[in-house]
């Protein structure tokens, strides 16, 4: 039983606390002031007046356009990568064949693959389909790069289900599909939202391959925009700052509602 | 797919005809795996065996790749520059994991305890982790600018960006700003884990709370340790984003590392040939430790880490 309270662990993390919360706070503070005020006010002050203008700036400059792309990106690479990783997860934990053992190795090996070493023959290979310049584009390979991770985690999750479970519905006189639909579903509901998420938060965030595969404005994601309102922002830091905030805020939100999925799947997008 | 939606069919009923039950079959075919193996050898694994083909190629971005032997490999081995950017990768490498692991395990550490304010205070913690790396490097890029940012009022981030050391160390502080948060997250969930007869023990033998740590936590811990390392190793010889748009390789080529120098040399000189050895050289090396990450944690360790979540 411990009594004294441990003040030097206490220190190091109030310590790190503001390590933590000033870019933080300077992110939501410039974002918050005009440009004038925020050069007057000096980097750290609280903002002595709050204005939405940078907001409504931001809006103007084809955020709108650039957040739609990016949930079309999102929910493609999701719906993409549930489709495909479960039903493999399932035969590498359930099949007999040889593929699924020599499958199950081929993920592990490739969950340490560099998607950066890769843009190059990628460039190509997109060119080549013809795909250049899409968001189709965006999506194929960013799906590629997170089935190692996702099938694995589904696999450890099945892996826990009790062959006997398998054996009454076969009992039953189900098949695989249907095995797969009203078994294997439903038991990893968790794992599937976890990767889910982790899938999700990837494609949200996803930087590199829009970089190289994308051109047109009709095309750029949010985190590409970035870059572009950096630009766009050269003078109006605030505004600069608004465009970052609002990046970010979908994601805050998804933490406030749904804190457990968001965490597992931010320990499986911090191993990428 | 939203075709099977029927009644799942009565527990109880009388077993299926032997001739019957014989042809069911109730495991799933290799077929299964066919549609992620195709994605992931299309757009994953070819590309890897691409590059390779690609490094011998000269290739302007355009056209066809004309194959042109070991010229690519050659000049790759008497570049200075490329010595250069090979140095500053590792020197990074070396540079993010001494200052992430030991911040990780102790706020790891501290924030497994099961008091009230440290629950509060750690889920604070874990904010970096909601930005993307695009929105960390550019929030930063405007905090760390001579003019506006917070140089203003704090000298010694005047002008970081300036400067090679400056320039690097501001690096070191954002790639940490960023992952810390994960690593911490690892290590809270497996400090969580240490059985707590062990302290116990440790208590009864006298033993004062750096004892513990140092005897009983420390070695628990070995394991998230060599995954937790393995992952920093890995991200760090291939940051791209981060440096792209904190430094953008500046100021000179002083922070340009591999991949920095392989993105230039392709999608900005038009020498993809040559830009392709350099991926390889980075594929080579992050295969090679993925492997010994395979060999010798096992990846079982890295799945229990990420359940105990």
């Amino acid at each position: 039983v411990k009594t004294r309270p441990n003040y030097i662990a206490g220190a190091l993390s109030a310590m790190w606390l503001v390590i933590v919360g000033v870019p933080l706070y300077v992110m939501v503070s410039w974002a918050l002031q005009t440009r004038d005020s925020f050069l007057d006010r000096g980097p750290l002050a609280i903002p002595g007046s709050i204005t939405f203008g940078n907001f409504a700036e931001v809006m103007d400059s084809g955020f709108m356009r650039y957040l739609v792309n990016t949930l079309i990106v999102t929910v493609a690479c999701v719906a993409l990568t549930l489709v495909v990783a479960i039903p493999a997860a399932y035969a590498i934990v359930r099949s007999l064949s040889w593929a699924s053992g020599a499958t199950f190795r081929v993920f592990l090996v490739g969950l340490a693959i560099p998607a950066q070493a890769t843009i190059i023959p990628l460039y190509l290979i997109i060119n080549r389909m013809q795909l250049y310049d899409s968001l189709t584009a965006v999506i194929l390979p960013t799906v590629a790069f997170g089935l190692p991770l996702v099938v694995l985690v589904l696999v450890g999750a099945l892996r826990d289900v009790s062959s006997e479970l398998y054996d009454a519905m076969t009992v039953d006189g189900a098949g695989p599909f249907r095995i797969l639909w009203q078994l294997v579903i439903p038991v990893s509901r968790g794992a599937i939202a976890a990767v889910g998420t982790y899938t999700a938060l990837g494609a949200w965030n996803q930087f590199l391959f829009p970089l190289v595969l994308t051109q047109d404005p009709s095309m750029r994601v949010l985190s590409l925009s970035l870059t572009n309102y950096k630009q766009e922002f050269q003078i109006n830091v605030p505004g600069m700052m608004m465009a970052v905030l609002l990046t970010a805020l979908p994601v805050f939100v998804l933490y406030l509602v749904a804190r457990r999925w968001l965490i597992a799947g931010l320990a499986g997008m911090g191993s990428k | 797919m939203a075709v099977l939606t029927e009644t799942p069919a009565p527990v109880l009923r009388a077993p299926a005809s032997p001739r019957r039950r014989t042809k069911r079959v109730n495991r799933p075919s290799a077929w299964y795996l066919l549609p992620a193996v195709a994605f992931f050898g299309v757009f994953a694994a070819f590309p890897l065996v691409l590059v390779l083909y690609l490094s011998f190629t000269d290739w302007s971005g355009i056209g066809t790749p004309g194959f042109i032997g070991v010229d690519n490999w050659i000049r790759l081995f008497q570049n200075s520059a490329i010595l250069d950017a090979t140095w500053t990768t590792l020197l990074l490498t070396v540079l993010c994991w001494a200052t992430q692991t030991p911040l990780s395990i102790l706020l790891g550490v501290w924030s497994a305890g099961e008091q009230r304010n440290r629950a509060v205070l750690s889920s604070l913690f874990f904010l970096p982790l909601l930005l993307s790396t695009a929105a960390i490097a550019l929030l930063y890029n405007r905090l760390f600018d001579p003019y506006v940012g917070i140089g203003r009022g704090i000298e010694m981030f005047r002008n970081i960006l300036g400067s090679t050391s400056g320039a690097l160390t501001a690096i070191v502080i954002v790639v940490g700003w960023q992952f810390i948060p994960f690593h911490t997250l690892l290590y809270q969930s497996a400090a969580r884990n240490i059985p707590k007869s062990l302290y116990d023990a440790a208590t009864v033998d006298g033993a004062g709370r750096w004892y513990s740590f140092w005897y009983v936590t420390l070695p628990q811990l070995k394991n998230t340790i060599v995954t937790s390392s393995t992952i920093m190793i890995v991200g760090s010889l291939t940051y791209f984003e981060t440096i792209f748009l904190l430094t953008n390789g500046g100021p000179a080529s002083s922070t340009r590392t591999l991949p920095l120098e392989m993105y230039f040399r392709s999608f900005k000189q038009f020498e993809f040939g040559f830009a392709s050895a350099i991926a390889s050289v980075l594929v080579i090396v992050a295969t090679a430790i993925s492997l010994v990450i395979v060999r010798f944690s096992g990846f079982a360790k890295m799945r229990s880490t990420l359940e105990g979540l």
